[in-house]
């Protein structure tokens, strides 16, 4: 008789965390869903029920949105300024995560907690100055120039990531590589970066995600239509085609759509990078 | 001797671009913020000199202190309902054997994705008063108020968003750290006939407390610095229910260009992230010293 009921109470438990799960499923997915049915849509349909599957799949909201939203050279902005901060944040963190791994420079205990403190460093603490600086400069709305402002925020991140995969490197490698007559700068290119390769792939993946969606120094620094990158063109739709729907919900379709599938591709390397370690919220 | 005089040399030249890059674009102007907080500087002409007047004013400013409140209010939110809900919530998968990627998948998703994006999707087709979810409702069902609009609620509905956006986050970190649990631990609780209540607390809770703590401090340093989905969504409206900190530096420094004024509101966040911060420091600490 115990058995029985615990039996129940087991079967009840489960069933009602799987009820819990399945909410929360579908709490996470609605927006996303809402924007997926209504992409389709045109306004008129959309206000009469935003639930509603669409009756005809209407592909005209894209070209609006596309147009509105500015997303030709949105993408082309976006991509640069990505690509750009995963290349120098990558190279120039690679490089300190292997003397920080390997202690191998007086100090380094100093600079280790100068990262540290980095990784959680107000933007604000060196926005104004750096801003003016930069408008001093010409260089407002150059994807370059903000590049190398998203590099330095995301380097202190990547470098403690990557120093837990050099650590994993056994050090008797270096050693063998110096026997061989090969100087630091070698052995760091031919022996430790090709076994660097797993966490060279998860960081770029975190630091292109923090990149691709930064919004702070990206709307201060990428001023001008010409600057914008996806997001930004987007975000300049809204308000102004409050009138129609269907293309603001088709421009969230263009700006998720892509991360999702790339997101659900790439999985593996999202979590184990999420898990492994801080990442900005 | 001379050869590894020269190797350590070398080695140098590997810390030297990533410490140049976060020095020029990180140090340099952090040091500019504290001299330009002493400062009367609209960001071109010359600063001239006021001592301490810019905290003077914020500090006689309601503003401020309305925005230190909302900054307080935020942090408690965010330490006491993603927390628990990223606790409870890996807890639950704990006990799955399978499907438990395919959720974490799926409640990491909006975390992925960014603030513009999301934000936008609210407003748009959820919250909008004709063309939104929140419409529909009100049309055809029983009415609702738009919650952005109510000075009571706005700062609420905003963090619900942003909760919405960030649960999934905790629950991939909680869920990763309550794997590391030692089995013959959890073996040894069962067989003594403890509940999974039980377990959870006695065995899965006090082994995962480190990382708890950890974002503890992430959540109070961010909380403190809060700005994207407050800046998209309301701006600090209506009527400063929702100024925070960040938005209130922001406005100074790009609406009406008193940059010192910016300069001491960031002093001010960065000293609130800062007492989390050492907390944090402290914690990684012993993590690198392993």
């Amino acid at each position: 008789m115990i058995k029985i009921s615990n039996y129940i109470k087991n079967n009840f438990n489960n069933l009602s965390s799987t009820l819990i799960l399945y909410l929360l499923v579908l709490i996470a997915l609605l927006p996303l869903l809402l924007v997926a049915i209504n992409t389709f849509k045109s306004h008129a349909d959309i206000v009469i029920n935003p639930l509603a599957l669409p009756n005809e799949f209407n592909f005209t909201n894209f070209s609006r949105a596309w147009k509105a939203g500015k997303f030709s050279s949105g993408i082309i902005n976006s991509i640069l300024l990505s690509g750009t901060t995963i290349v120098i944040t990558l190279t120039f963190a690679s490089l300190s995560a292997f003397v920080l791994a390997r202690r191998s420079i007086v100090g380094w205990q100093l600079i280790t907690i100068y990262f540290l403190c980095a990784t959680t460093i107000p933007i604000q603490l060196f926005l104004f100055p750096l801003y003016f600086v930069y408008a001093k400069l010409g260089i407002v709305g150059n994807v370059f120039a903000t590049a190398f402002i998203l590099s330095a925020i995301n380097l202190p991140l990547a470098t403690f990531l990557l120093r837990t995969y050099v650590q994993t490197i056994p050090s008797d490698i270096d050693d063998a590589s110096f026997m061989d007559g090969a100087n630091p700068i070698q052995t760091f290119f031919h022996v430790i970066l090709p076994l660097l390769r797993p966490g060279l792939v998860t960081v770029s993946i975190i630091v292109g995600l923090n990149a691709w969606n930064e919004f702070l120094i990206t709307s201060t620094f990428q001023q001008g239509q010409n600057s914008f990158t996806m997001t930004l063109g987007y975000l300049s739709m809204n308000g102004t085609y409050a009138t129609d729907q269907g293309a603001m919900m088709a421009g969230a379709f263009i700006l998720v759509a892509p991360i999702v599938l790339f997101f659900i591709v790439m999985q593996r390397f999202f979590i184990s990078g999420m898990a492994s370690g801080a990442v900005k919220g | 001797m001379f050869e590894n005089r020269v190797l350590n040399i070398q080695y140098y030249f590997f810390i030297i671009p990533a410490l140049l890059l976060s020095l020029l674009l990180v140090l340099v102007p952090a040091i500019m913020t504290i001299g330009a907080s002493l400062t009367n500087w609209d960001g071109m002409s010359a600063p001239s000199f006021v001592g301490l007047n810019n905290f003077q004013n914020l500090f006689n400013d309601h503003v401020f202190w309305i925005a230190i409140g909302n900054n307080i209010r935020w942090a408690i939110i965010f330490l006491t309902i993603p927390m628990v809900i990223g606790l409870f919530v890996s807890a639950l998968l704990q006990k799955r054997k399978k499907s438990t990627t395919v959720f974490q998948i799926i409640f990491l998703l909006p975390y992925v994705l960014s603030p513009v994006a999301n934000a936008v999707i609210w407003q748009n087709i959820i919250l909008d008063p004709i063309s939104g979810l929140l419409g529909f409702i009100s049309r055809d069902y029983f009415s609702l108020s738009n919650p952005l609009a109510d000075t009571n609620t706005a700062l609420y509905a905003v963090a619900a968003i942003d909760i919405w956006h960030f649960w999934g986050y905790l629950v991939v970190v909680f869920f990763s750290a309550m794997q590391q649990t030692p089995d013959d631990q959890l073996e040894v609780a069962f067989l003594e006939g403890a509940s999974s209540v039980q377990v959870f607390w006695n065995v899965t809770l006090p082994n995962i407390l480190p990382t708890i703590a950890l974002m503890i401090a992430l959540v109070t340093i961010f909380s403190f610095l809060t700005f994207d989905y407050i800046f998209l969504i309301t701006q600090g409206g209506p009527a400063r229910a929702t100024e925070m900190l960040s938005t209130f530096a922001y406005k100074f420094a790009f609406t009406s260009f008193q940059v010192g004024k910016a300069a001491a509101v960031g002093l001010t966040i960065s000293f609130f992230g800062l007492i989390a911060s050492f907390f944090y420091v402290w914690i990684s600490k012993s993590e690198f010293e392993k």
